[in-house]
Formats: structure tokens, sequence, C-alpha cells
């Protein structure tokens, strides 16, 4: 009743949308060219998955080669053809080149775009209570831009020389000259054509993200009641929109360098013996301009999981979020911070060791507003009427690897200590834990959370905690031993170990890692069963299956082009009045006025209605708001 | 229509809005920004390592410079025509900040003909090379925007911008001063970090 009486009016109000779209339009502007945010977000999410799988299995198949070096991959001959040598084995320059795949695809294709494209384009305007994006349009270009990247990128796979091999970071000169790897020359082409494609993308979704954020918020919806994951969004939408533009300046750069015989990052090279024509340019100058952005980056991957695992534990541990203001201004905190660290990755590049304790002072500090969010999820948790569901148990698997691989980064800042373990799988280690499993982990509790909203059905709760645990266990066996194998002096990006004999007593350590890392990505197809399967067959969501606060819950279970059929509904209060005490019920929407909650209401809220009365007269009858 | 019962509620806050194209314009420009910041600071920091050949900017840039802030002034003026409705006035200005456009982008080109007479190539030491890449890719933005301003003129020839209708003209306008700032940061730059 209390909530009933909001969204009743019959007249259908269409403010701005003057046609409903669902009812006519053909397949192709149903679901191909479709402007409707909640469509958008389910091709970024599915092509987002696509990605994972290849990422995936392309991190199994180098796991093969460096946990059973001695082992015949001639099974994998049929796939990789002349990739496989003679002896059986994985292809040196190959193996280069898997890596780079690898690392581009998760870090930007599943976590960058599979993340912030699939939840902030669905729940940006579901929560803030908008009928779609400030631009419809120009998200559908976000789309298509992210795909014509896939397509180049994906291609890349299959050419003659192979895809990319310089690593992620495509350090020149080895990316800049087709003559020193393989993976230099189409493949670094093709992949730098997919990340100016794909920057095009992500900048276009993030001024749509911001644009809306600000602008098209539903009446009440004020900043101090925005839900956490739109907070994340907004602040991860801002780093990329002021991150990305210097990465697309630096790819430029080296595109001069690659095709026009420019000498930004070159100088001074000589191949074979002879001497290259470049002269004056300065490699160090690629890192500066690459981890102006690269930093950032792992806060555009890492912002967008955190807002989505604050809004699942508080609403599945029936609890406020303790410390909602500290939440936002720790990852406004970190947001700032993340730009002024990027010399933490160039340590080892001749830097002045006294500019290098100063970005290790930065670097620490960071610390302090990610010990903040982590103490919040804590104290959410604590005392909370936990219910574990899937998306809850992957929230609690955020926090613990955010722990663990964030401690690890306080000894990888020390500008001293980095100098010992860097590019050593201690590294590996770290940011795996971080950024990709943390992240990882974020978006999936995202998918069963939103699942019902997604698709209008539920996902399977048993398969959800099998799923769950092995990949947790999983994880954990991958990465945990990579910091002994780091601290033991293993170079990361080398495709063998077998040629040095103080690496052998690791063998074991690397086989286990290894067989773990197959069992983990065996436990993703339990997921992906689940997910499809629950499309059509899956249980029929209720209306609000979660009992959460949020607009979202109030749309209908298949929510139509416009998401509310009637008028937007209006905000009256923040989205964590779980477990109110004196309340009906465990939570109270956003959508209830305190008028009508005055068995709950604080003091200062009772003073906010009885305001809202005497000024001005706002009181009005509810049904004749309009 | 009617609930059945009436509610008494207090009305909900407002909130603070602007027009959402006019905001993701100023979004657009902070990336743009972002995009020569990184270039200018990439130049210092390179500069800073030696190794740098000298050479005097091409004069052609100092009258191109001339004519952007001159089109910028044209284009103002046609902002304040559209907000007074004299339509004329805001269609010959507008295609006065076009023609003047055209005819810095012209400057540009031929300031490279100069560089390339006086030796200084896009291929060779990067304080060339980073001239070229400035000033290409800022004239890249000078084209979009003579494009935005093109459709502008159309709309302004068909009477259709006035006091009523203005958000059009405005974000043309903020988005062509913005690129003649730009340019006058870029050239101040490069004058004085030669
Ligand atoms: C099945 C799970 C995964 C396994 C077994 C795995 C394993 C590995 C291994 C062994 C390397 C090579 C290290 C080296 O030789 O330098 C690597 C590199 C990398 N991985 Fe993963 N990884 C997994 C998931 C992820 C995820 C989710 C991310 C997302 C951030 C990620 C990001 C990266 C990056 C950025 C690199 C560096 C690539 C480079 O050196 O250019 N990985 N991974
Ligand atoms: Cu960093």
């Amino acid at each position: 009743m209390a909530t009933a009486d909001i969204k009743v009016h019959t007249e259908a109000h269409h403010d701005d949308h003057g046609h409903d779209h669902e009812h006519h339009g053909n397949f192709w502007t149903n679901y191909i060219f479709c402007q409707d945010h909640k469509v958008i977000a389910k091709q970024f999410l599915i092509t987002g998955m696509a990605w994972a799988l290849i990422g995936g299995i392309l991190s199994v198949i180098f796991r093969l080669q460096l946990g059973f070096p001695d082992a015949s991959l001639e099974w994998l001959r049929p796939v990789l053809g002349g990739w496989i040598t003679p002896e059986g084995k994985i292809d040196s320059e190959f193996y280069l080149a898997l890596v780079t795949m690898h690392g581009t695809i998760m870090v930007f294709f599943v976590l960058t775009a599979g993340l912030s494209g699939t939840f902030s384009n669905f729940l940006i305007p579901l929560q803030v209570g908008a009928r779609d994006m400030a631009s419809g349009f120009m998200n559908m270009l976000s789309y298509w831009f992210f795909f014509l990247s896939s397509a180049f990128m994906f291609t890349s796979l299959f050419i003659s020389t192979g895809p990319a091999g310089g690593g992620w970071t495509i350090y020149p000169p080895l990316s800049a000259l087709p003559q020193a790897i393989q993976g230099s020359g189409l493949g670094m082409t093709l992949w730098l054509i997919s990340m100016a494609l794909f920057i095009v993308s992500t900048l276009l979704g993030g001024i749509n993200y911001i644009t809306t954020i600000i602008n098209m918020r539903t009446q009440g919806m004020s900043f101090t009641r925005m839900p956490l994951t739109i907070w994340a969004f907004f602040f991860t939408a801002i780093i990329g929109l002021l991150s990305f533009p210097v990465l697309f300046g630096a790819a430029l750069l080296l595109i001069f360098d690659r095709s026009f015989g420019t000498s930004f990052f070159l100088s001074d090279i000589y191949i074979a013996g002879e001497a290259l024509p470049n002269v004056g340019g300065s490699p160090i100058l690629f890192q500066h301009l690459f981890w102006f952005l690269g930093h950032p980056e792992v806060y555009i991957v890492l912002l967008p999981a955190l807002g989505i695992t604050s809004e699942i534990i508080a609403t599945n541990s029936r609890k406020p979020i303790f410390g909602y203001k500290a939440m936002v201004g720790s990852m406004l905190f970190i947001a700032i911070l993340s730009f002024v660290v990027w010399a933490h990755h160039m340590f080892v590049t001749g830097m002045n060791p006294f500019l290098g304790s100063i970005f290790t002072l930065l670097t620490l500090i960071i610390a302090v507003p990610s010990a903040v969010k982590i103490f919040n999820y804590v104290t959410t948790l604590w005392k909370g009427n936990i219910r574990f569901t899937s998306a809850m148990l992957f929230s609690i698997g955020l926090v613990s690897f955010f722990l663990t691989g964030g401690i690890t980064g306080l000894f990888l800042g020390n500008s001293a200590v980095d100098i010992q373990l860097h590019d050593t799988y201690f590294v590996v280690a770290h940011f795996h834990l971080v950024m990709g499993s943390a992240s990882f982990f974020g978006m999936i509790a995202g998918i069963y959370h939103w699942f019902p909203k997604f698709f209008g059905r539920m996902m399977d709760e048993r398969l959800g905690a099998v799923h769950f645990w092995i990949t947790f266990v999983g994880v954990y066996m991958v990465f945990f031993p990579m910091h002994y194998i780091g601290i033991a002096g293993f170079p990361r990006r080398y495709y063998s170990w077998t040629n040095f004999e103080t690496f052998s007593s690791f063998a074991d350590l690397n086989m286990l890692v290894s067989i773990a890392a197959v069992v983990t990505l065996g436990a993703q197809f339990i997921f992906l069963f689940n997910f499809f399967y629950s499309i059509w067959r899956g249980r029929v969501a209720p209306a609000n299956p979660w009992g959460s606060t949020t607009l979202e819950w109030t749309t209908p279970r298949h929510p139509g082009h416009g998401n509310w059929p009637g008028e937007i509904p209006h905000v009256y209060r923040w989205p964590y009045d779980y477990s109110k005490p004196g309340a009906k019920e465990d939570y109270i929407p956003q959508t209830v006025p305190y008028s009508e909650t005055p068995e709950s209401n604080l003091p200062h809220e009772n003073e906010l209605v009885k305001l809202e009365m005497g000024n001005s007269g706002a009181i009005i009858p509810d049904d004749k708001r309009h | 229509m009617a609930t059945g019962e009436m509610k008494i509620v207090e009305e909900p806050k407002k909130v603070l809005t602007m027009h959402p194209k006019k905001f993701a314009l100023w979004l657009f420009m902070a990336s743009v920004l972002m995009l020569f910041a990184s270039w200018t600071s990439a130049y210092i920091v390179r500069q800073a390592e030696g190794n740098w050949v000298f050479f005097e900017l091409p004069v052609l840039f100092y009258y191109s410079t001339a004519i952007i802030v001159i089109s910028s002034v044209t284009m103002q003026l046609g902002y304040w025509a559209a907000k007074r409705n004299q339509f004329d006035k805001v269609r010959s200005l507008v295609l006065a900040t076009t023609i003047l456009g055209v005819l810095f982008l012209a400057g540009q080109v031929m300031g490279w003909a100069q560089l390339v007479g006086n030796s200084i190539y896009f291929v060779g030491n990067p304080s060339g090379s980073f001239v070229y890449v400035i000033t290409g890719v800022h004239g890249l933005h000078i084209l979009s925007a003579i494009i935005f301003l093109l459709v502008v003129l159309n709309s302004a020839s068909k009477k259709r911008i006035h006091s009523g209708n203005l958000a059009q003209m405005e974000m043309c306008t903020t988005y062509w001063h913005f690129l003649g700032f730009l340019w006058v940061y870029l050239f101040i730059f490069m004058l004085i970090n030669r």
C-alpha cells in the first residue's frame, strides 16, 4: 500500500518519449541497432563474456606450457597449427603473443568494456530514474565502435604473423619495429587500430554516463541519495574521460613511428649491425604516456566492481552501508590519486631516486582510502543478517582479494623493494588478485544480482555456490604460489625456465598452479551453463527478489523502452534504509516518502517532513501532483 | 487516475540539471584538452632530454592566429545576433566565421609548406614532428568544427536559429571559442618552448 500509490497514475506520461519503440520495430531496430540502454548493456555483457572466455582459454594454454615444460602439446596442433613447434612446444614468440592478447583482452575488453559497458549502461538510467541515457544514439555508437574494435583484435589472432607480442603495455622500441619480432608486424598494427576504436567507444560511453548521472536524475535523487554503484560509475567515467585521450595520443605517436618513420620513441637502434635512421626519440617518454593512462586504468577496472559490491553487500547484510560518505569520499580520493602515481611502474627506468621516493609516498597514500573501503565493507557485514546469495558470496570474495592483493601493493609501491620484485611473478600475483580477480568477482557478482532485472528470471543459487567455491579456492591456488615464485626471482614474460638450474625446485609449484588454472577455468562453464539455461528456463523472478531499496526494482519484470510504464517514480530517501528500527519491513524503498513512515523516522527526518509542510506549503496531495 | 484515497506526501527535492547536450560538449572538450595536454607535456619531457633541433615557427602561423581570433569575434557577434533574432546578420556572421575557419586551415597548410622549405620535415628530429602532429590534429578538430558551422549555417538560412532556439548556435559558439583558445595556447606554448 505504502508504495503502490506512487505508480498508479493511469495516464501514461511519456515525458520526453513521444513514441513507444517496443511495439513496432523489427529485429534490426530491436536487437542490433537498438538505442535502448538495456539492450546495449546486454550487447556489452554478451560480447564481454565471449572475450572473457577467449582470454581465459589463452591463459590456460600458456599455463600448460609453463607448468608442464616437458609435456607434448602436439594435441593443440589442430587449433594452433604452425604455432606448435616440431618438438611439440608452443612457439616462443607465439607465447609472447598469447600473453599480450590475454592481458589486453582481460584489461580492456572484459573488465573495461564488459564491466563498465554492461553495468553503467544498465544501472545508471534504472537507478537514477531516467527513461534512457542522455543520448541513445551515442550509446549505440559506443557499442558498435567496441564491436568493430573487437573485430580487429579478433582478426589479429588468426593472421600468419600472429597477434601483437610486445606485452599489453606495448613498449617501444619492441612494439615499434616490425623487424624485432613477428608480433610487431601486422599484429601490432591491428592492435593499434583496435585500441584507437576502443578509446572512441569508451569516450562516447563515458560522456554519456557522466551526462546522464548529472542531468537526468529523477525528482528527489540528490547526489547524497545516489546508490554507491552510481557514484562508482561516475568516477570511473571521469577517470576514463581524462586518461584515455592520453593513451590515444601515445598510440598515435607510436603509429607515426611505426608507419611514417618519425622518431618520437626511437633513437640509436642497431638491428643486425645496421643503424636505423631514427634519432632523437625517447622510449621512456612512451612509458610516461602509457602509464598516465595505465594506472588510472586499474581503477577504471576496479571502481565499478567496488560500487557493485557495496550495493550487494548492503542489500544482503540487510544493513545500511557503513560510512556512505566515507565510501564516496574514498572513491573520489582514489580517483584523484590515481593520476599522480603512474611512475611507480617505472622505478627501474633510471629515474631520479628522489623522484622515486615521491612516487612511493603518493602510492602508499592510496592505501588509506582503500583501507577505509575494506573497513566499511567489513563493518557493514558485521552483525548483519547475512544472506549468502551467489552475488553476496562473490562480493565477499572481492573483499578478500582486494585485501590480499592490496597488501602486496604496499611492497611493490616502495621503490627500493620494487627494484628486486619488478617484472617477477610477484607482480603477476599482485595485479591478478587486486585488479584481475577482484574486478572479475565484482562483475560476476553483478551478473548474479541483476540477472532477474536483465532477463526476468533467476539464476540457480546452488550452482552459483558451487561456481563460487571452486573459483574462489582456485584463484588463490593459482595466484598465491606466484608470490613465492616471484620472490624466488622468476621473471614474467619468460616462456620457459628449464634452462635455469635454480628454478627447477619450483617445478612442482608451477605444475600445481597450472592444474588449478585449468580447474578454475573449467568452473566457469558451470556459470555459463547456469547463465544461458536460466535465460530461458530459470525460475520466474519476483518484482523485487532481493528486497532492495533502489529504483530499478520498481520497474516491471520486463521493463520496456522508457523503463517505467507510467511516470518516473520520485525519490524521498537514501538507498540504504535496511533494517531501520521501527520499520514494518526490513527495507524501505527509495520511493517511500518520510511522511508515510512516521514509525521509523529519525528525529531529523521528521524535521524534514515538517519543514516541507511549513515553508511554502509544499505539501501536496499525491494524486494531484502533476 | 485517482488513487482512491488521498495521500499527503512531502515534495521531493528538486535536482540540479543542465542541458544534456551542452554538458556532453563540455565533457568532449575536456577530453580533447587532455589529448593536447599530454602532447605538450610529452614535448617538455622530451625536450629536457636534449638532442633537440631548434627552428623558427613559420610566419604564417602568426597570421592564422590572427585569423582564428577574429573568427571568434565574428562567431560571438553571430551568437548575440541570434539572441536578438536578427536572422540575416546571424547568417552572414556564421558564414564569415566559416570562411575564416577555412582560411585558418589554409594558413596552417601553407605554414607546413614554409616548414618544409626550411628543411623541417615530419620525419626527423621530434622537435619538428611534434609541431606537425600538434598543428595537424588541431586542424582536424577545426575541420570538425567547420562541418558543425555548416550545419549551423544551414539552420540559419532556414531561419531556425533565434532566441527561442539557441542550443545549436550556443554549442557551436562554445566549440569554436574552445578551439580558438586551444590554438592560441598551443601557439604560445610552441613559441616559448622552442
Ligand atoms: C584463468 C585466470 C587467469 C590466469 C590463469 C592468468 C594467468 C596469467 C599468466 C600466467 C600471465 C603471464 C605472466 C607473464 O608471463 O608475464 C598473465 C598475464 C596477465 N594477465 Fe592473467 N590470468 C588470468 C586471468 C586474468 C584476469 C581476469 C586479468 C584481468 C585483469 C588478467 C590480466 C593479465 C595481465 C594484464 C597480464 C599481463 C600481460 C602482459 O604481460 O602483457 N589475467 N596471466
Ligand atoms: Cu599503478
